[in-house]
């Protein structure tokens, strides 16, 4: 069976959504233009939040280190614009909640360019140079995660990374950033990948794509050239894009749970990600702005667009036209796994790979009925977990046997499981709940 | 853009949904079995619709009596509660008094499914426990078979069928309006004599209402598969395993026992193992508990049917593997992703 997967280049399990990317496909990438107020939370990646560097009034050039990182697993941030530091404080953050975050109000007579770029030589670094630098550069992980990238490259002594996985799958239903991205700018992409390949030591370079973008699997195979780079195409299934099952996919390997990619010497990055340290190692510019996908049936006008860090999503919106008066829900990520926004004033983060905007179709919902155990979960179950069991102890809370019988902390909380299920279960709702409480029972 | 912000949800993902829900897969059961209620009326005529209409009606009221007001919108609306009527009374003898018929459809819902919780926390298929009832209270009734009257004859109904409740039934064929006969399981069992397979496939023979064409049970369960309305492992073990036991037997005494054949396409080998076992709520969730399960009811049929008491075993033989089945789900957990081995 292993042999076949690998074969057909999938994993098992899983579920077909519709992938409703049509609507942005063939939108190149444009620019949104500057506004007036910027919002960079402290803590908008994994681990802890950044520490500010600077005061309120003091003025700030577009890329200045605002923030430094709080800790090994922190990252820096930078300032999007040229402007003035107005504030240092609670801001809202997507979630409705107030979190430290801080406020930039943009120069109106700043020309916004960017300063003169000044290549890194990456060749002449060391590992431990390269990792604080990436730290430096404020790199995260560009699939919605949002992990510092530079973690990943601290290799403990003894491991050794032999592939590393480029991770272009963007199964996500309606994103097509990364589509973009990779059809826009492969040299970028190819570029980054032995940037990071070189400097982890890695013999060869993957690079991970679903079929259904045949545009961007040509364009990177035309950029390859002669360095040891192989570009995949991998079947269209949800959730390809998860960090195992793509290692699984491409190299038939299951990563034994509760270790790591690289306790099986391999390292995966988001191809938003290589091309953020292509960028930064060419021009000496940090992350300050990324690539989003603004689309779902409540978007007048969808499109693919640049937007600097910190900018509100109302003015995301409003570029590409504004919400319909049906939008009922506008979410932060994939329809899969994104989160819902509370306040469309909180600002555009580094994992924000897509905002996307649904009607009453999406989100309403039939009646609950009950589990008739009809085992579609357990046939969408990438991890081979038992949802609809999971889904019983969590609501008797029996929290402890979730997690000795039947796992429930490997679930990676795809939601195929819910997505599949007849009777309107909120299965990987109830299991992110009893995950919650288990993490504060430990900690 | 409008000038407020539409009233935002804040509905976690996933948003998106496959679009089958359960009354949509049980509408879909009762599409499956559509061509073999018709041919039910085909041949017995009036009388199949009426036992298969009061069985249904049993159970639909006794689904609205003991649900809450307030739940009762959901529990009807799922369509569940008519199935398992129609799936009794597709069980049952032709000639058998209506009230009887309705009675088995209250203890279908009542014992079957509502005194456990309702759909989803049974044990037992709530139909079979529907007709094991009517058995060992009415086992004269339950089997009395009579001939087919045709379609020509479709408006006579069995005095019988209009027995008053608790009263002496007319016994049937002592009229002129049907004639008793032996089913094809009766012969067999009791007379070594087989049954043409031509007649089983079509259906016509004498039997219980919903068993007799093997041709249209099968098509409802390829409609049933395509939807993805059944597990495939349970209906192809359960005949992969009924065959080769009865395959063994036939082979060591030809002329005493049936050939592998008519120990599928007899009896009510087909709607059993298409229609009442692979009833989700009832059968393990695991594919290899699938596997086991459907094994197990393939031996115990072909088993009981040729060393035990009774001509049928189908009815036993699920019931028996339902009472198995939590413990065939505990011990047959895949195996996660990434470990080793299935947790017990």
């Amino acid at each position: 069976m292993g042999l076949l997967f690998s074969l057909r280049r999938s994993f098992a399990h899983g579920v077909h959504p519709e992938h409703h990317k049509e609507q942005t496909a063939d939108l190149p990438i444009q620019r949104v233009p500057f506004c007036s107020r910027y919002v960079m939370p402290l803590g908008q990646h994994i681990g802890a939040p950044a520490r500010p560097v600077v005061e309120v009034g003091q003025r700030v050039q577009r890329g200045q280190l605002i923030g430094e990182p709080g800790a090994f697993v922190s990252t820096a941030l930078h300032s999007p614009v040229t402007g003035t530091v107005r504030d240092i404080g609670p801001h809202r953050y997507i979630d409705g909640n107030f979190r430290p975050a801080i406020e930039i109000e943009a120069d109106p007579y700043a020309t916004q360019q960017l300063p003169r770029p000044t290549p890194i030589d990456w060749r002449s670094l060391d590992i431990e140079q390269f990792i604080a630098q990436v730290q430096h550069a404020g790199i995260v992980g560009m699939g919605g995660a949002a992990f510092p990238s530079h973690v990943k490259y601290a290799i403990p002594e003894g491991q050794q990374i032999d592939d590393l996985l480029v991770n272009g799958a963007e199964c996500e239903p309606y994103l097509t950033n990364d589509h973009r991205l990779m059809m826009e700018r492969p040299e970028a992409v190819i570029h980054g990948t032995e940037i990071v390949r070189q400097k982890l030591g890695a013999k060869r370079a993957t690079i991970g794509v679903e079929k259904n973008k045949p545009e961007s699997i040509a364009a990177l195979k035309a950029q390859i050239g002669e360095r040891p780079i192989e570009v995949v195409a991998l079947e269209v299934k949800y959730p390809q894009g998860a960090e195992k099952m793509l290692i699984k996919a491409v190299y038939g390997i299951e990563v034994p749970a509760g270790e790591l990619p690289r306790d099986v010497g391999v390292a995966v990055n988001n191809v938003g990600t290589i091309v953020a340290i292509a960028d930064y190692f060419d021009s000496g510019m940090p992350l300050i702005e990324r690539i989003v996908t603004v689309s779902g049936p409540g978007v007048a006008e969808p499109a693919n667009l640049i937007v600097p860090l910190g900018t509100p999503i109302r003015e995301v919106l409003r570029f590409c036209g504004g919400l319909k008066e049906s939008t009922r829900e506008v979410i932060m990520g994939g329809p899969m796994m994104g989160t819902p926004i509370a306040d469309l004033d909180a600002p555009i983060l580094k994992g924000s790979s897509g905002i996307l905007a649904f009607t009453a179709k999406e989100t309403g919902r039939p009646p609950e009925y009950p589990c008739i155990r009809c085992g579609r979960c357990l046939e969408a179950c990438p991890y081979f977990l038992n949802p609809s069991r999971l889904a019983k102890l969590g609501r008797a809370r029996m929290f402890e046997e979730m997690k000795e019988q039947f796992h429930v902390m490997d679930c990676v909380e795809c939601g195929a499981c819910t997505f599949a299920c007849p009777s309107n279960i909120p299965i990987v709702q109830l299991i992110r709940t009893a995950k919650d409480n288990l993490r504060q029972r430990k900690g | 853009m409008s000038k407020h912000d539409p009233k935002l949800l804040l509905q976690s993902a996933p948003l998106l949904r496959q679009g089958m829900t359960t009354p949509a897969a049980m509408r879909d059961v009762w599409i499956a079995l559509l061509p073999a209620s018709l041919a039910a009326l085909w041949y017995f005529g009036l009388a199949a619709l009426l036992v298969l209409l009061t069985s249904i009606a049993g159970a639909v009221l006794t689904e609205w009596l003991f649900t809450p007001r307030e739940r009762r919108a959901i529990t009807l609306h799922d369509n569940s509660a008519a199935l398992t009527g129609l799936l009794l009374g597709l069980t049952l003898p032709p000639a058998l008094p209506l009230w009887m018929a309705f009675l088995g459809g209250m203890a279908s819902i009542g014992l079957g499914k509502i005194i456990w919780g309702g759909l989803g926390s049974n044990i037992f298929n709530p139909a079979l426990v529907g007709r094991a009832f009517l058995l060992a209270t009415f086992p004269n009734a339950m089997t009395t078979w009579t001939a087919q009257s045709g379609p020509a004859d479709f408006l006579t109904l069995h005095a019988s069928n209009l027995a008053l409740p608790f009263m002496q039934a007319p016994t049937v064929g002592a009229g002129t309006d049907a004639m008793t006969t032996a089913t094809p399981l009766n012969l067999m069992k009791f007379e070594h004599q087989g049954t043409d397979l031509g007649a089983l496939l079509l259906g016509n023979t004498s039997g219980s209402l919903g068993e007799t064409s093997a041709l249209l049970l099968i098509l409802g369960g390829i409609y049933l598969f395509l939807r993805r309305g059944l597990d495939w492992r349970i209906p192809l073990g359960i005949l992969g395993s009924a065959a080769l036991f009865s395959a063994a037997l036939f082979l060591i005494e030809g002329d005493k026992y049936p050939t592998p054949l008519f120990s599928l396409l007899s009896g009510g080998m087909l709607l059993g193992a298409i229609f009442m076992a692979t009833d989700p709520v009832t059968s393990p969730v695991t594919p290899k508990g699938a596997w086991l399960f459907a094994i197990g009811v393939g031996l115990l049929v072909v088993l009981i049917r040729v060393f035990g008491g009774f001509p049928e075993g189908m009815m036993y033989a699920i019931l028996l593997m339902n009472a198995a089945t939590p413990l065939i789900d505990r011990y047959t957990q895949p195996r996660a992703f990434g470990r080793k081995r299935a947790t017990k």
